[in-house]
């Protein structure tokens, strides 16, 4: 008998190997931000497997939790701590990585031989008898939930709330210090300046040339030289400040119409 | 068409996650990686789930996200609050756990 | 057979027996919790706590001799004391012929010698903690004797020690009156483990300790048990009357003071051995061997004290040689079974009177002669202390059987006694009335005759008035208390010690004859030796052993250092050593190897997330391969 060649099938055969090349970028992006997207299109990619799989409600579920919260949660996260420190590529750990692999190789080995080996074969039920019990698999799924797990299903709800309130406590910012006052802070400036000669003064504000007041334009020095102070650090590390030459060059041309100015007078 | 191949992709993905928990030092890469070895382990049941004819591996993976979801949200909160205190999420820096 | 002593129970003033001892004991802990504000008056109220204990001791005597001889033993339960799942231990106190006379002695001599001391220690700072330790003392002797069961009789008798050794210690400042102090107690300790075995012995055979249990329970004894128990019993009996060979504590003993030395170290505590042999004496006519033991701790100690009598300079040691020696013969006659029974409890009576005569003279010398004890320096004092003289005289006559005076009586009933049961402790019993004549003589020549020898300084006189009247008191009795009890004391005891009654009579047997000669050799033979010639000022060096070992307490601290201390140093340096070169060793070996286990194994502990992540993926690995390769075989 010639097997027939499904739409499961061919949804699987397409969705399994971008799943792994997914999974895959978790492991060599060095971003954090791109190991967050490739995850994000791994869990897509289950649910269209969950949907081929008959499992409709689950693929909602894994869209809309996984994909939609789960994962924004991750992005957002990263934002808080820094979207611009990419993992180094040194490893620490003296043979950490070889470790790893070898240990992943066996633990691929142990499930696929193992554990796997064990259960498959064997012909596919289908879920048909068990979704129509209820008139659809949302209704199934939902009388087995309410019904015969309701007891978890009421214990998973405790468990939403501590994770709330969890998340909230380890949130909170528990201040361990007074609140500096205006005038600590003017002493521990004034102490700044004078054990390591920190300006005490406010720092100079960008774009004080007339042509260009955006915070990208950092100031000028009175020698015609660029403050790094002027413009935010963040800007400063991605490149996005105004070319300083272009800035100087003015300056520098006022300051040789004065000298030749003066080397004018001299001379007469 | 049988579980087999599922169960397959269900085993490279969780040992994809297994690795990924152990080499990258980012802990939010890590902490994703745990997530990956969950939704391996979802797949396996909800496909098996096809395979007996019942719905209790579906009920199972429902369940599975829900506790992902609460772990998910004290993990992060636990990642920043370790964020804000050494100024960083490498999980190397944190080896607080030895004396 | 042995008729056993029937209870009954206590009516009317009998039931107040109790007050004897709960009043000297409240006013001991008024006493040493008050203070200083007690000072002035403490030791009047310590004398007037016995002499109440001894009024009610003398009412309920007196309601005893009133009584039937049947129903002369009363029985006063007071309290449940212990109970547990098998034990019920009631405390109750039995007044009966022995206890009542016991109680007697106690209280009366202990309030004369209470009166004397507010003389004797009139200049002491510390006057008012010795009479609550004195009247501690009182209430813990009235415990043993009157007690009616073993446990509680055993409250009493480790209360006398700890009054003793407070007592023999209380001039603490004095290392060797510490020493002395200490030393008799743990020698005290070694038969107090004989009492405690006894005691569990009893419980364990009879269920109870009370006396009239163990008393009737003793007929059915199996031999064994009879004899270990009265051995045990005898132990307990040696450690507290200072016999061989646990006598080495007495002499260091005389360290306390004075009327300490009268009171508790010759007149009642020691005697509790006595006592407790003849209240234990239905077990030791179960055991021949028991009661053999008992013979034969008594002759041998009452040689050894008189020896040690004769060779002492000391006039304190040279009495506490003579009571060792007194007791000696009581215990000799306690051992002698039925027939010695009442002779002991009488020569203790006695002794208790002129012993305490004695000594209370001898402090009243030794006040008169600057607290000096070395009998060399005294000499022609009868003619200074005149009232000293003649009630120390009175109970010198005494002590050496003078016929008519108190000890006449009794030790020549025990002589007879001995003979009766054994020629052989017979004789030890003359040959120790000899020396006893011997070396009082020596004593009184050396005190109160001769050549002054008095230190330069030293201007004798004679002692107040409330040092002298207890001694006169006391001297009166030393004359006429053999006299008053000969005849009645057998009948009396009777019922309560089962002993059998002798004839007595004024006039002595071929024995009496005998003992009478044996005294007037050793007085001669000390009149010559000492009463003729002049005494050196200093000890002469002597070669004759019996004098050396005599010095040397027959070497009983050799002895006991010998055979104990030195096999007891040893083991104990040889478990240290043990201790600590192998199991020290050992334990730290041990030690060492999980430290350095541990800090190769700590190597393991990086704090790295990762590697802690990678150890528990091999772990799974490793799970999973053994729960695979079992599923295979």
């Amino acid at each position: 008998m010639i097997p027939l060649v499904t739409g499961q099938e061919v949804t699987f055969w397409i969705v399994a190997p971008l799943m792994v090349l997914g999974a895959l970028g978790l492991l060599f992006l060095r971003k954090a931000v791109y190991a967050a997207l490739s995850m994000a299109f791994v869990m897509v990619n289950l649910a269209v497997l969950y949907a081929s799989l008959n499992a409709m409600f689950l693929t909602f579920v894994q869209i809309i939790v996984y994909t939609g919260a789960i994962m924004m949660l991750f992005l957002f996260v990263l934002m808080l701590v820094g979207v611009d420190t990419p993992d180094s590529v040194v490893e620490t750990l003296k043979g950490q990585k070889v470790a790893a692999w070898l240990a992943g190789a066996g633990m691929l080995g142990l499930i696929v031989f193992g554990i796997g080996g064990s259960l498959a074969g064997g012909p596919q039920v289908g879920l048909d008898e068990a979704n129509a019990a209820h008139g659809g698999n949302v209704e199934s799924l939902a009388a087995l939930i309410f019904g015969r797990h309701v007891f978890v299903f009421e214990l998973t709800s405790a468990l939403l709330i501590t994770a709330a309130v969890g998340a909230m406590v380890l949130g909170q910012h528990a201040r361990v210090r007074p609140k500096p006052t205006q005038r600590d802070l003017a002493e521990k400036r004034m102490r700044e300046y004078a054990e390591d000669g920190v300006h005490p003064g406010t720092l100079p504000n960008s774009g004080v040339i007339a042509r260009h007041n955006g915070i990208a334009v950092p100031a000028l020095l009175p020698d015609g030289t660029v403050s790094e102070a002027s413009v935010s650090q963040a800007l400063a590390m991605r490149g996005v400040i105004l070319d300083s030459p272009a800035l100087s060059r003015t300056t520098a041309e006022a300051f040789e119409a004065i000298e030749g100015a003066r080397a004018e007078e001299d001379e007469s | 068409m049988s579980p087999d191949n599922y169960l397959y992709l269900a085993a490279i993905l969780f040992t994809i996650g297994t690795i990924g928990v152990m080499i990258r030092r980012n802990a939010l890469v890590a902490f994703m990686s745990v997530e990956l070895m969950l939704n391996a382990a979802n797949l396996a049941m909800v496909a098996f789930a096809l395979a007996r004819g019942g719905l209790d591996g579906q009920v199972a993976t429902f369940f599975v996200m829900v506790v992902a979801a609460a772990e998910v949200v004290v993990g992060l909160s636990i990642i920043i609050t370790i964020y804000r205190t050494r100024r960083s999420t490498s999980v190397d820096a944190a080896n607080l756990l030895k004396l | 057979m042995i008729t056993l002593e029937t209870l009954v129970p206590a009516t009317g003033l009998f039931s107040y027996a109790w007050l004897m001892i709960v009043v000297p004991a409240v006013v001991a802990a008024v006493l040493l919790l008050f203070g200083s504000i007690l000072d002035r008056i403490g030791h009047w109220l310590a004398v007037a706590a016995v002499l109440v204990s001894f009024t009610v001791a003398a009412i309920l005597f007196v309601q005893l001799l009133g009584a039937d001889p049947e129903s002369r033993a009363v029985s006063v339960p007071l309290f449940e004391w212990i109970t547990t799942g098998m034990w019920n231990v009631k405390a109750g106190l039995l007044v009966d012929q022995l206890s009542i006379l016991f109680a007697m002695l106690i209280t009366g001599v202990g309030a004369l010698i209470h009166i004397y001391s507010v003389g004797y220690m009139a200049h002491d700072e510390r006057r008012r903690r010795f009479f609550a330790y004195l009247n501690l003392f009182i209430a813990a002797m009235l415990i043993l004797v009157l007690a009616d069961n073993y446990l509680v009789l055993f409250v009493g008798w480790e209360g006398v020690g700890l009054a003793s050794y407070l007592l023999i210690g209380f001039w603490q400042y004095k290392p060797s009156a510490a020493a002395a102090a200490k030393k008799a107690f743990v020698m005290n300790r070694v038969g107090d483990l004989g009492m405690t075995m006894a005691i569990m012995s009893m419980l364990a055979l009879f269920g109870s300790s009370s006396f009239t249990d163990v008393n009737s329970g003793a007929a059915h004894l199996t031999p064994f048990w009879a004899t270990t128990i009265g051995l045990l019993l005898l132990l307990g009996a040696c450690g507290k009357s200072a016999q061989v060979p646990l006598q080495a504590w007495l002499l260091d003993a005389m360290e306390g003071p004075t009327p300490v030395s009268a009171l508790i170290h010759a007149a009642t505590m020691v005697t509790a051995g006595v006592y407790l042999v003849v209240r234990s004496h239905e077990i030791f006519g179960m055991s021949d061997a028991a009661s053999t033991a008992v013979v034969v701790v008594g002759c041998v100690t009452l040689l050894a004290g008189a020896w040690i009598g004769t060779s002492k300079d000391d006039i304190k040691k040279v009495l506490a040689g003579s009571t060792m020696s007194q007791i000696g013969y009581m215990m000799l006659a306690a051992g002698l079974g039925p027939v010695g029974y009442a002779f002991a409890i009488f020569h203790l009576l006695t002794h208790g009177f002129f012993k305490a005569n004695m000594f209370l003279g001898a402090g009243s010398v030794m006040h008169a002669m600057d607290d000096d004890v070395n009998m060399r320096h005294y000499g022609a004092l009868a003619k200074v202390t005149r009232i000293t003289f003649w009630t120390f005289a009175m109970g010198y006559l005494a002590i050496i059987g003078f016929p008519g005076l108190a000890g006449y009586f009794s030790k020549d009933h025990i002589i007879e006694a001995a003979f009766e049961v054994s020629t052989l402790a017979g004789v030890c019993a003359l040959v120790g009335a000899g020396i006893t004549a011997f070396y009082m003589t020596r004593l009184m020549l050396m005190t109160f005759f001769g050549e002054k020898r008095w230190r330069p300084g030293v201007h004798p006189h004679e002692s107040p008035l409330v040092m002298t009247v207890p001694l006169i008191i006391l001297a009166f009795f030393s004359v006429i208390a053999g006299a008053l009890m000969n005849w009645w004391i057998q009948e009396w005891l009777e019922p309560a010690v089962g002993n059998h009654v002798h004839e007595v009579s004024l006039v002595p047997g071929p024995i009496g004859w005998a003992t009478l000669a044996v005294v007037a050799a050793g007085v001669a033979l000390s009149w010559w030796l000492f009463g003729t010639k002049p005494i050196p000022d200093v000890a002469p060096a002597s070669a004759n052993p019996f004098t050396v070992a005599g010095r040397n307490d027959l070497f009983g601290d050799a002895i006991n250092d010998t055979l104990v201390v030195q096999p007891t140093l040893l083991a104990a340096r040889g478990l240290v050593a043990t201790d600590d070169k192998l199991i020290d060793a050992a334990a730290n070996g041990v030690g060492t190897m999980f430290a350095g286990l541990s800090s190769q194994t700590r190597r393991l502990q990086t704090g790295q997330v990762r590697s802690y992540a990678l150890t528990m993926t091999i772990g799974v690995l490793l799970v999973g391969a053994v729960l695979i390769l079992t599923q295979l075989g």
